[in-house]
């Protein structure tokens, strides 16, 4: 990801490496190893292996394998909305908890 | 070489340009010192940004090149026409000049020191720089990992760090490098200039019962074309990690 400075092309993309940061400004952890469920197809895959368009007003993030709109991000310059429509859920790493389950704290 | 892990919220942090090297006619390194940077696992990448006198800004994403440091941090930039970022880092920065940058990110395409498969290493054009940090970060560490490149450029001119790669292939036990030209060769190469192909990554790539960890960085279709041969040869996708740049304006360096 050293390149990718022109202006993209309507039909350009980068790949989900290139979201990390801003999606890291708003989980505060990374997101891009996560892995995320397709609403569209059923696909679970890495973040990281995305397809990013980010001509957009925005950052639009689709599933490479059924096209659909997996997440949009929005930065303002106070604040940022996340649109997580396309996504049935998202697997995350963490570290070991000391607990295990929910303990209704 | 990366600090306690801290959660901490990302923000731009001031940096320093402290020296920039010019590595090709196109690309040139340029050394940041950042002060309070806790290091980068390598592979992860910064976002730079950049701000004109009226308030106009414009960030992009750039691999670190350099191995783990505290409070520095190299990159290397190819100029791509018509860009925003990369013609003021390619051409322009000199010692002294202020940017911002926010990182280290990206925890997917990232290679561990502690980590004991055999690495593949794919690069396209400036795919190579990601690919530099794990090289160089793998020395800094005395990890012993077997590591193989595999460095798809234009023709010998477009080839960033030729001098150290060589110089490493010597001095690092266990990096071989093989370079694949698709415009120029040097006299007397056994290969004409083409593409990437199957034989060459055959050749010089592992066998995938030995079930290595893979990397490629470049321009998309490169990436995906090298990803494709692999699979064919038997690599688990899920071993085959990817990093792509767009269809820039580099996208001949390599596909």
């Amino acid at each position: 990801m050293t390149a990718g400075d022109r202006p993209l092309d309507r039909d350009e993309w980068v790949d989900g490496n290139e979201a990390a940061g801003i999606l890291q400004e708003i989980f505060t952890m990374d997101i891009t190893t996560a892995r995320g469920r397709c609403a569209g197809c059923g696909r679970v895959a890495p973040m990281a292996e995305t397809r990013v368009y980010d001509h957009a007003p925005g950052l639009v993030v689709r599933c490479p394998d059924c096209d659909a709109v997996l997440l949009t991000v929005i930065r303002a310059p106070d604040r940022a909305f996340l649109a997580t429509t396309g996504l049935t859920y998202l697997e995350v790493a963490l570290p070991e908890s000391a607990t295990s389950g929910f303990t209704g704290a | 070489m990366a600090r306690a892990a801290v959660q901490r919220r990302l923000t731009w942090q001031p940096a320093t340009v402290a020296q920039v090297r010019t590595e090709t006619e196109s690309a040139r390194s340029i050394v940041l010192d950042v002060p309070g940077w806790p290091g980068h696992v390598t592979g992860q990448h910064v976002d730079v940004r950049l701000t004109a006198e009226d308030g106009y800004a414009a960030q992009r994403s750039y691999s670190v090149a350099s191995a783990p440091e505290l409070d520095r941090l190299e990159l290397t930039v190819q100029r791509v026409p018509d860009g925003e970022v990369s013609p003021y880092l390619a051409d322009v920065a000199e010692a002294g000049d202020q940017l911002e940058i926010r990182g280290p990110v990206g925890g997917y395409f990232t290679w561990r020191p502690e980590a004991v498969e055999p690495v593949l290493l794919v690069a396209g054009g400036s795919g190579i720089v990601p690919l530099m940090s794990m090289i160089r970060g793998r020395a800094a560490a005395n990890s012993r990992v077997p590591f193989r490149l595999v460095y798809s450029a234009r023709t010998p001119d477009d080839v960033i760090y030729a001098q150290e790669l060589s110089r490493r292939v010597r001095d690092d036990r266990g990096l071989d490098v093989a370079f694949a030209y698709t415009r120029g060769t040097p006299a007397g190469w056994p290969r004409p200039p083409g593409r990437l192909d199957a034989a060459l990554l055959a050749e010089v790539g592992w066998p995938a019962d030995f079930i290595p960890a893979v990397y490629i960085c470049g321009p998309t279709g490169f990436v995906e074309a090298a990803a494709n041969l692999l699979v064919a040869q038997g690599h688990e996708p899920q071993r085959i990690k990817t990093e792509r740049f767009g269809p820039t304006g580099d996208r001949e360096a390599a596909a």
